[in-house]
């Protein structure tokens, strides 16, 4: 083992040795990062002392390091893509991009990666870029604890946060996202991860997901935007862990969920949105452990899901729990926790003895006529609500949870 | 006007009737705040008592007490006192004692639990609702000499107001359910102070709900500064306007 570490220090110092550092100041010998660019070779690291850089379109077609010091500023000067990479191995690190041209021909983007492996971009700042990272068929890389904004208006003015298309192997960690088109946009992406990120007051979707499969995210947090986050046309994707928040609007939803299988939805926390979960078409996919609280629909389940469970979620505070469209149940709810069950548990095994069912034939008079909210909590409505739960009518009769529990589910416990 | 005001206060105060009221709100209101943990959801519990038992307790309260002062109302009316003035004091006396049952029986335990924008709202409109009734109960029974056909009208009153208004308001909206029917709507929940009182809730506890495109329209209605002052406005009228017509009622009337 010694032998062959010993080796490796052998090979590879001779290639330390040979990489230099070249340095950019605005005062100093070398004042232009295009200069720089072309002076290194690869393995080289270009170091971008604070100032502020106006040089146009870079291309990096070498596998270079780009270090920023005390965040210098590159300005696109409203009129160019800042960075386009072509290379492999090329780390980019503490630079500030700002102004980026704007174009509804060609995606301009701060940072464009184009057809490249194993290149890292960590811990910078965009500010009204048109794309901030913009990644095209490109393989194992890293963007992480960068922070874009942006202020556009309309949909039209701006493009997506992080960008991503026909890409595997992307770790997407710790980012802030906020006033793009879409806070992170995926197509034709696989095997990756989106974790730890903060997509908030984006115009469109916080989260745009398509035909990307294989891929998990877990502890985000969507605040806030357009449309809250779609994912769509795919199959095999984990959401863990991940916050929907305020996601207001005739059609924001927290999470709509279309044409989505063999996936698995745990551990969400969806609050306060007009729609908690829209689901569309799903198959086979397992909802557990979420939280819903104060939505105005927590799930609208159309009669297209089949073969999907629901269990040991939490429901409180929503103005309804499911609204359906059609009177078939493929779906399984049992073991749930609802704050509207009004049952009773003789045996005290905290599951109630009578099963609940959570569609109110009030929410399916609204999913009808959208006036009629306007009556909602008023004591007809109560009654009418009443006398449905007594006998099923409007409301689909087999859709209801068997197994109830008495008392909410307890997060903090690991079980 | 302020004697005769504190004659009726004291003789509504010596009924009991009054006290039993305010302990029974005092007792619901904390009892829920004891059963559940969540705010928003003893505010959705207390509103239904709001909307239900405010308005019929302080329609047939009054009504009943009404009739019992009425050899008060002739005595007083033997002095040299205006007709007008002996009606608003009653109307002010039971109001204010109803009003302060309420402050006292679920205004307090709210402020003593923790004071939210939806609680407020509640304190607010429960008042408003008080009033309202106390109002229509007026009305009422200057309509009619006989007690239990007055309060057969003021038991109407409630039941059209919390019920059949509803069903009609709902029916409409089944059957023109075809055409844009949000400023009709709004139109016609004005003419119920239930009604006004329940959205001006309905704002505060079911706001996701009601960011749908039909929600937003009422939320963007109801929901601002103008909206607010819309249904306070419409509330009072529906205060002013039964009084005052009561009041023209009893002076003309031959007791």
């Amino acid at each position: 083992m010694k032998t062959i570490l010993l080796c490796l220090l052998l090979i590879y110092c001779p290639l330390l040795l040979l990489s230099k550092t070249i340095v950019v100041d605005s005062n100093g010998q070398i004042r232009s990062l295009k200069r720089a660019i072309e002076l290194a070779s690869a393995g080289d690291t270009v170091l971008v002392k604070s100032g502020t850089y106006k040089e146009g379109n870079l291309i990096i077609e070498k596998s270079i390091t780009i270090i920023g010091e005390n965040f210098p500023i590159l300005d696109g000067e409203h009129k160019h893509e800042i960075f386009t990479i072509h290379a492999n191995d090329i780390n980019i690190s503490g630079l500030e991009f700002r102004d980026t041209g704007t174009s509804s021909m060609n995606d301009l983007a701060a940072i464009k990666v184009l057809d490249s492996k194993r290149v890292t971009i960590i811990g910078n700042k965009f500010s009204n870029s048109f794309f901030g990272i913009y990644f095209a068929n490109s393989s194992n890389c890293r963007i992480e604890n960068n922070q874009l904004k942006a202020s556009a208006l309309a949909e039209y003015e701006i493009g997506n946060g992080i960008h991503l298309w026909k890409c595997e192997q992307i770790t997407i960690d710790n980012n802030r996202i906020e006033g793009h088109r879409d806070g992170i946009y995926f197509e034709f992406v696989t095997n990756s991860f989106i974790k730890n990120n903060h997509s908030e007051r984006n115009l469109r979707y916080g989260l745009h997901f398509m035909f990307s499969h294989n891929d998990e995210y877990t502890n985000n947090s969507f605040i806030n935007n357009g449309a809250g986050v779609a994912v769509m046309y795919t199959k095999n994707v984990k959401m863990y862990g991940n916050t929907f928040q305020q996601n207001w609007g005739a059609a924001a939803y927290g999470l709509l969920l279309k044409d989505i299988r063999d996936s698995e939805v745990i551990g969400n926390h969806f609050i306060k949105n007009t729609i908690g979960i829209y689901q569309e078409g799903v198959s086979r996919t397992v909802f557990e452990n979420n939280n819903f609280y104060e939505n105005g629909y927590a799930i609208r389940l159309q009669a297209s899901c089949d073969d999907n469970t629901f269990k040991r979620n939490n429901f409180s505070s929503n103005t309804f729990d499911l609204a359906t469209n059609g009177t078939m149940v493929l779906n399984t709810i049992d073991g749930n926790y609802w704050d509207k069950y009004q049952g009773y548990d003789m045996n005290k095994d905290g599951i109630g003895d009578i099963p609940f069912r959570p569609v109110n034939l009030y929410a399916m008079i609204v999913e009808r006529i959208p006036s009629a909210v306007l009556l909602w909590r008023s004591f007809l409505v109560l009654l009418m609500d009443r006398a449905e739960k007594v006998i099923p009518v409007a409301t689909p009769e087999n859709l209801k949870d068997n197994a109830p529990s008495m008392k909410p589910y307890d997060r903090s416990k690991k079980s | 006007m302020a004697r005769i005001i504190k004659y009726i206060f004291y003789d509504i105060l010596r009924t009991r009737f009054i006290l039993l009221y305010t302990l029974f709100l005092l007792i619901a209101t904390i009892a829920l705040f004891q059963l559940d943990s969540d705010v928003g959801k003893v505010i959705m519990s207390l509103m239904n008592i709001v909307l239900m038992v405010i308005p019929l307790v302080s329609i047939v309260f009054t009504t009943i007490h009404f009739y019992n002062s009425y050899e008060f109302i002739e005595l007083m009316l033997a002095q040299p006192v205006n007709r007008k003035v002996i009606f608003l004091s009653e109307y002010i006396s039971t109001a204010l004692s109803l009003c302060i049952a309420y402050l006292i029986g679920v205004g307090l335990p709210i402020i003593l639990y923790g004071v939210t924008p939806s609680s407020l709202t509640l304190i607010y409109t429960g008042l408003m609702l008080t009033l309202v009734f106390v109002s229509l109960a007026f009305l009422a029974s200057v309509l009619t000499r006989d007690k239990a056909k007055a309060i057969g009208v003021t038991l109407l009153f409630w039941f059209y107001f919390s019920l059949i208004y509803d069903g009609l308001l709902l029916w409409v909206i089944y059957s023109f359910s075809d055409y844009p029917l949000e400023k009709l709507t709004v139109a016609l929940v004005a003419l119920n102070p239930i009604d006004l009182a329940r959205i001006m809730m309905l704002l505060k506890l079911d706001i996701s709900a009601l960011m749908g495109y039909t929600g937003a329209f009422y939320q963007n209605f109801f929901g601002s500064y103008w909206g607010m002052l819309f249904s306070t406005g419409v509330l009072s009228l529906w205060i002013i306007f039964p009084l005052f017509l009561g009041t023209r009622i009893f002076i003309k009337k031959d007791l």
